[in-house]
C-alpha cells in the first residue's frame, strides 16, 4: 500500500514534466505546474518546516488563500511527514475578532505545532495565540526558499506508514465545536482507487474546479484525486468563480474537461447568472460527469442547467449524483456514469406523514427525488430505524455506513468519535432511503442547514445574535428555509423583542443581521421579529427549532411571502 | 446626476438583494465589507447595473476595493457613462 509521498515521488521520478495542473488566477495567465514544480516547491517547506523543528506526525495549519503556495505548503507537510490541515481564509466581511476566536479555540483543540500563512496575515494569526500553546513556528510563505530537489530517502514523509494520519480536516462549526477529520494515508488511497473504479477513469480525463480546498468536495475530488491519481487539474478560486460563474463553463471548453463536482445551488447559480456573451465560442462537451454533491440534489436543478446550457454542448448524460461525506474521505455512492441517474416520483402526502416513499398513482401530489447513485465499491450502506435496525426498502431512516476508508478519529476527540459509531457502523445523521441498491437522499436528522454547498450550525448563529443588544438569550432561533430559485437553503433568524415601535424595530433587525453576517459569514435571508412568547419552546425550555420553522412558514404563506 | 442613480441602485439592493423592499441605505455605508451585500449576491449587482445604466462592472472588479458604497457605485457608474 502505497502513501502519498511514495505516490509524489513515483509522478517525480517517472513523469516529471507531465503537468498536473492549471492554476488559475482572473485576470492573469494560467500557470502550469509540471509534477517536478510541485515536488521541488514543496520539498521548499518540508526544509522549512525541517528548519522549524516540525517533527513528524505534527500537525501544520494552512491559512493560505487559493493560488500556488496552498499546493506547495500543503505536499510539502507531506513530504516532511507532518499533517497538514487547510483552514478557510479570513473574507473582509467577517469580524477579525470573531476569526481570531475560533482559531484560537482550533488551536486548542487540534494542538498544531506551526501556522503557515502570508506575511499581511501573520499579525493577525499571532494575535490568536498565547504563551504555552502548541504553535511552536509561524511560518510565512515569503521566508520559504526557493525549490529544491528532494532527498527523498531523508525525507521525513518516507518514514510515514500508511496507516499514519495524513491530514485533517475541519468540519465548519464554531463556539468551540470543531471536528478535525482525521484520515490515513490508506484511508484516501482506498477511497481514491474504489472511487476511480466508480469514474471510469480514463487517460482523457480532466478535473475542473473552483471549490474551495477546506472542504472534503474540494479537497479530495477537485484537488488530491487528480493530482494523486495522475489525471490533470485546472483549479480556479472560489472568490473568482462567485463572481464570475462562466469561468467554469470557459475553463472546460479551453481544457475540455471531464469531470466536475458542484453544489447544488452551484447549477441555479450557473443556469441563472451567465450572460449569452460570455458563453461565446463555449463548447461543453467533453464534460462527461458533472457531479452533484453535499447537498440534497435537486431533479429541478439539474433541468435548469440542463436547458440552459444543452446549446453549448453540455450532455444530458453528463448529468451525475453523488454522496459524499469527509469521514469517508469522500464518496459514499455515485450515480449517472453507467445510466442515468434514477428519478423516483414519489406519493407527497404518504411520505411527508408516514416516511414512506412509495411511488404516486396518477392524480397524485408528487415529490421528484433523485437517487444519489450506489455505493462505491469499498463502502457498504444501510438505512436504519431509531433503534439500529435496518429498515426495508422505501422507508426513511438514518444512513449508516461502513467501509475501508473511514475516517481513523474525529482529533482529539474521543468522545465525538465514540458516539459517531454504533455496531462498528458510521451514523451519517442524515435520512434517506433505499431502492435496491439506490441510495436516496432525503435531508439532514440534525437541524444543520446547508447553504451554498456550506455546512452551518444554527446554535452558532443563535449565539452571535444573542451578542447584539436587547436580543435576550434563548428568544432567538434559526432556521434553512428551501429556496427554490438559488437551489439551496436560505437563513433565517426569528427574534423575540418587546418593542414596538417601528424604526426602533428596524435598528433591531439591522443589528442583528450584520452581528451574523459579521460574525459567521453567512448571509441571512431575512431577520423576523416577532412579539414575546412567540417562539414555541420544548418541554426542556430549548427551543424547537423544527417547531419554529414550521410555524414561521405558516405565517408568510397567510401574508403572502412578505415580511 | 449621482442623485438619480443612488435611488434606483438603493431600491434594487433593498428590494431584490436583502429582500427588505422597506429599507433605507444611507449612501456612505458601507455594502461589501459589512457584508450586507454577500459575494453570491455581487454578480447580480453587476447585471443589473449594466442593464440598467449600460455600464459594465467587470468581475475581477467585484470587490470593496473597487466599490463599497452606494456614493461610490454611482460615481463609478456616472465616470463610465461619460
Amino acid at each position: 500500500m502505497p502513501t502519498f509521498f511514495d505516490r509524489l515521488r513515483n509522478f517525480y521520478e517517472q513523469k516529471p514534466d507531465q503537468i498536473t495542473l492549471y492554476i488559475q488566477h482572473a485576470g492573469k495567465p494560467d500557470l502550469p505546474v509540471t509534477y517536478r514544480m510541485l515536488v521541488e516547491g514543496a520539498a521548499a517547506y518540508a526544509h522549512a518546516l525541517e528548519l522549524g523543528g516540525i517533527r513528524q506526525g505534527e500537525v501544520v495549519l494552512l491559512i493560505l488563500q487559493h493560488g500556488i503556495d496552498l499546493v506547495y505548503a500543503f505536499f510539502g507537510a507531506v513530504l516532511h511527514g507532518a499533517i497538514p490541515s487547510i483552514m478557510p481564509f479570513l473574507t473582509e466581511k467577517l469580524l477579525p475578532e470573531r476569526y481570531r476566536a475560533d482559531l484560537a479555540s482550533l488551536v486548542s483543540i487540534t494542538q498544531p505545532s506551526a501556522i503557515i500563512t502570508y506575511p499581511e496575515f501573520e499579525s493577525e494569526v499571532r494575535a490568536a495565540l498565547h504563551q504555552g500553546d502548541s504553535v511552536r513556528v509561524v511560518l510565512v510563505s515569503d521566508q520559504v526558499g526557493k525549490p529544491l530537489v528532494p532527498n527523498f530517502a531523508a525525507s521525513g514523509g518516507n518514514q510515514r506508514t500508511p496507516q499514519d494520519i495524513v491530514l485533517l480536516q475541519h468540519s465548519s462549526g464554531t463556539t468551540g465545536l470543531q471536528k478535525g477529520v482525521a484520515l490515513s494515508h490508506q484511508a484516501v488511497i482506498n477511497q481514491l482507487e474504489a472511487y476511480s473504479q466508480a469514474l471510469h477513469f480514463a487517460d482523457e480525463d480532466i478535473v475542473v474546479s473552483w471549490l474551495p480546498l477546506y472542504h472534503d468536495m474540494g479537497l479530495i475530488a477537485g484537488f488530491l484525486m487528480p493530482i494523486l491519481w495522475g489525471m490533470p487539474l485546472v483549479l480556479m478560486s472560489p472568490f473568482d468563480w462567485v463572481r464570475a460563474p462562466y469561468r467554469l463553463l470557459q475553463s472546460v471548453s479551453k481544457y475540455k474537461g471531464t469531470l466536475t463536482w458542484l453544489p447544488n445551488f452551484a447549477y441555479n447559480f450557473c443556469a441563472q447568472k451567465i450572460r449569452e456573451r460570455d458563453l461565446e465560442g463555449v463548447d461543453l462537451t467533453s464534460w462527461r460527469a458533472v457531479s452533484n454533491c453535499s447537498e440534497p440534489v435537486r431533479w429541478e436543478s439539474h433541468q435548469l442547467f440542463l436547458k440552459r446550457f444543452q446549446l453549448y454542448g453540455l450532455r444530458e448524460s453528463a448529468l451525475a449524483t453523488c454522496y459524499a461525506m469527509a469521514e469517508n474521505v469522500f464518496a459514499v455512492t455515485q450515480g449517472g456514469i453507467d445510466a442515468p441517474p434514477v428519478v423516483d416520483e414519489i406519493d407527497r402526502d404518504l411520505f411527508q406523514t408516514q416516511r414512506i416513499a412509495r411511488p404516486a398513482q396518477p392524480g397524485q401530489a408528487v415529490v421528484k427525488m433523485m437517487s444519489s447513485g450506489r455505493p462505491v465499491s469499498n463502502t457498504r450502506v444501510r438505512v436504519l430505524d431509531e433503534n439500529g435496525k435496518e429498515v426495508p426498502d422505501r422507508l426513511l431512516g438514518e444512513i449508516a455506513l461502513q467501509s475501508d476508508c473511514m475516517l481513523n478519529e474525529y482529533y482529539h476527540r474521543p468522545d465525538a468519535t465514540q458516539k459517531a459509531f454504533r455496531d462498528g457502523w458510521y451514523l451519517t445523521g442524515d435520512y434517506g432511503y433505499r431502492v435496491g441498491d439506490e441510495l436516496f437522499v432525503y435531508g439532514r436528522k440534525k437541524d444543520l442547514i446547508i447553504v451554498g454547498g456550506r455546512n452551518v450550525y444554527p446554535q452558532d448563529l443563535e449565539q452571535v445574535a444573542m451578542e447584539v443588544d436587547s436580543v435576550h438569550a434563548g428568544r432567538v432561533v434559526a432556521f434553512g428555509v428551501y429556496n427554490e430559485e438559488a437551489g439551496t437553503e436560505d437563513v433565517v433568524i426569528v427574534a423575540e423583542t418587546e418593542n414596538q415601535d417601528e424604526d426602533e424595530r428596524n435598528r433591531l433587525s439591522d443589528g442583528i443581521r450584520q452581528a451574523v453576517t459579521r460574525g459567521s459569514a453567512v448571509a441571512l435571508r431575512q431577520v423576523y421579529l416577532v412579539d414575546p412568547h412567540w417562539l414555541i419552546k420544548t418541554s426542556s425550555g430549548k427551543t424547537a427549532r423544527a417547531a419554529n420553522r414550521d410555524k414561521y412558514l405558516a405565517e408568510m404563506s397567510v401574508k403572502g411571502g412578505s415580511s | 446626476m449621482p442623485d438619480e442613480i443612488i435611488p434606483i441602485l438603493a431600491q434594487h439592493i433593498a428590494a431584490n438583494i436583502l429582500k427588505q423592499p422597506g429599507r433605507k441605505l444611507k449612501t456612505d455605508e458601507p455594502l461589501i465589507s459589512s457584508g450586507i451585500v454577500d459575494s453570491f449576491s455581487l454578480v447580480d449587482l453587476a447585471l443589473f447595473v449594466e442593464d440598467t445604466f449600460g455600464v459594465h462592472i467587470d468581475d475581477t472588479e467585484l470587490n470593496a476595493s473597487t466599490f463599497d458604497t452606494l456614493d461610490q457605485l454611482a460615481t463609478l457608474i456616472q465616470a463610465r457613462k461619460a
